[in-house]
């Protein structure tokens, strides 16, 4: 089959997720030669594309693409999907990512699958993907042409396929004033104020178990001696005990810390959607038998009040000796 | 001004996701119900709209009679009146809800004009298949913006904001408008039991849509294997922050 796959940039190159997509487009394309699409600037990705097994890389060149604007790349995917005769067209799941095959797919009518983990043969084409932030998995037949699919982040692994550098073809997209009407106008720089909770190494959270917004002083304390962030349920932000940006969840933030030590955490799918990529998960729970013990790595069987202040207590003891 | 915030009733799923027999859905026998976190948001955000500019607030489902009850949850928390577009129980593909969905604003637009804004949640929290909101939108022609945290309306356009690394980008659409916003746009009002009251008796009419062929069609539902780990005890109370410390130490950030 024939394959697009669109990709996304950061300045040092592709973004890892989009890799992850052309390996998944890979393996959808079987042996036909891959092509893939990238917005206004080819810099470099020629060669690391092809590395990774893309033939031909179409470049979409248009003053639009000076802003983030999700109207103009859908019509860009929409006519190299058409350049490339392509049978389907995947991307990373990522937020943009997913936002413009929607597009796509509104403009073209057809089904999009988004989040998809695997693929098999034929039409209408199999695929498997994921619901509730990864808690349920779903197998699901994609019908109509092209084949829109979007490849959960992290859910596939990038491969290399050496081969020469992709050829590139550059091209100019129609858009309509429609197209153009939808861009990013601004960026308002926020500036963070100590560890981001999406790149700490140490998170340390809470859930309703910390009893007040004032319960958390022991939780921030020991995430401060770890040089970590204060992470928490939904049912604290809910409670409106901490600003949601704290939160842990499959609609909070997604985390990938070293140890994630969850306090008075039960558990819940919605939780454990966001602490997945943990390294180690700690559990300091009063109920040996909360859900989150099964996807523990260490649990301290206690309350949070006494277990935490404890802990921090040892570290500040360990560093002075 | 009009709005219209449409959303999605949702099993409260807990600790652990068990399947009906036939693996075409979660079994619901002893969840409760919630309207899907993003859309309650946009709810929020639609009546608080509202109250700062005066009009009407509407809320929308696609889903089985006992939808109902999301529908009195939103008119609880202060949505005006309601359209239930009611089905047997089986689920709806996204492409049929965008269908169904963009018939009934159309019929209520015919009657009581535009609606300057659309709210969707972003993604739904089961299906999370990210695209009703974009369909709708480009069926009616309208600007639309997603996962947003921040909708302000002024002169006429809505000035939309969406986290980026590092800041915030801003959207400005000229209404109307479509936006699909995420949980913690702001925080949802808890109803008082007035408001509750009251929401038993505001004006809901509801439709009975054809479901057409899914075109992607669920064949089954799985539970991953997850991590399944036997947790290592590391003790009792305070008594083990020793053992705690001896783990932090060995994974190298104490």
């Amino acid at each position: 089959m024939t394959v697009l796959v669109v990709v996304e940039r950061q300045p040092e190159g592709p973004d890892e997720r989009s890799l992850q997509a052309v390996a998944f487009a890979r393996r959808l394309a079987g042996g036909e030669p891959l092509h893939a699409l990238a917005i206004a600037e080819s810099d470099g990705l020629a060669a690391v594309l092809g590395e990774h097994g893309v033939a031909t890389l179409h470049v979409a060149e248009h003053e639009a693409y000076s802003a983030y604007a999700p109207y103009a790349i859908a019509a860009a995917v929409v006519q190299a999907a058409e350049r490339a005769a392509a049978s389907a067209v995947v991307a990373a799941g990522t937020e943009r990512g997913n936002e413009v095959l929607a597009h796509v797919a509104a403009r073209l009518d057809v089904p999009f699958a988004a989040n998809c983990l695997d693929v098999g043969e034929g039409d209408p084409l199999p695929v498997t993907r994921v619901r509730w932030g990864g808690s349920l998995l779903e197998e699901a037949r994609v019908h109509g042409s092209p084949k829109l699919l979007t490849v959960q982040p992290h859910g596939v692994a990038a491969e290399p396929a050496p081969a020469g550098p992709a050829a590139v073809e550059r091209f100019a997209p129609t858009l309509s004033e429609a197209d153009l009407a939808v861009h990013v106008v601004e960026r308002v720089e926020t500036t963070a104020g100590g560890v981001s909770l999406a790149d700490a190494k140490v998170v340390v959270s809470a859930g309703r178990g910390a009893g007040s917004p004032e319960g958390f002083a022991i939780i921030e304390e020991l995430a401060a001696l770890l040089g970590g962030a204060v992470g928490c349920s939904r049912a604290v932000t809910m409670a409106g005990w901490r600003p949601h940006t704290d939160q842990v969840g499959q609609t909070g933030t997604k985390i990938a810390p070293d140890i994630y030590i969850a306090c008075g955490i039960s558990g819940a799918t919605q939780h454990m959607a966001g602490c997945k990529g943990a390294k180690a998960i700690l559990a300091v729970n009063t109920d040996p038998d909360a859900p989150i013990l099964a996807s523990a790595d260490y649990a301290v069987i206690g309350d949070l009040h006494e277990v935490v202040p404890a802990i921090s207590a040892e570290l500040r003891k360990a560093r002075a000796g | 001004m009009r709005i219209l915030a449409c959303v999605k009733r949702v099993p409260m799923t807990g600790g652990r996701i068990v399947l009906t027999e036939d693996a075409q859905a979660i079994e619901t026998r002893h969840l409760g119900f919630t309207i899907s976190p993003h859309e309650e948001c946009g709810v929020e955000e639609a009546v608080r709209l509202i109250e700062a500019h005066g009009g009407e607030s509407v809320a929308l489902t696609l889903g089985p009679p006992e939808a109902e009850e999301q529908l009195r949850d939103a008119m609880a928390l202060g949505i005006d009146r309601a359209i239930h577009l009611v089905t047997d129980g089986e689920e709806w593909d996204p492409q049929a809800t965008a269908g169904a969905i963009l018939d009934a604003i159309r019929a209520d637009e015919a009657a009581h004009g535009a609606f300057d804004l659309v709210f969707f949640g972003n993604e739904s929290a089961d299906a999370g298949n990210y695209q009703v909101g974009i369909r709708v939108a480009q069926a009616l022609g309208r600007p639309v913006a997603t996962g947003l945290k921040g909708v302000a309306v002024e002169d006429g356009s809505a000035r939309c904001e969406q986290e980026a690394p590092g800041g915030r980008d801003v959207y400005v659409l000229p209404l109307p408008a479509v936006v699909t916003v995420l949980e913690g746009l702001n925080l949802p009002r808890y109803p008082s039991v007035p408001a509750k009251l009251r929401a038993q008796r505001k004006p809901l009419e509801s439709a009975s849509p054809a479901r057409p062929g899914p075109r992607l069609e669920l064949v089954r539902l799985v539970v991953p294997e997850g991590r399944r780990k036997e947790a290592v005890i590391l003790g009792h109370g305070a008594d083990a922050a020793p053992a705690v410390v001896e783990v932090l130490q060995r994974i190298g950030v104490a």
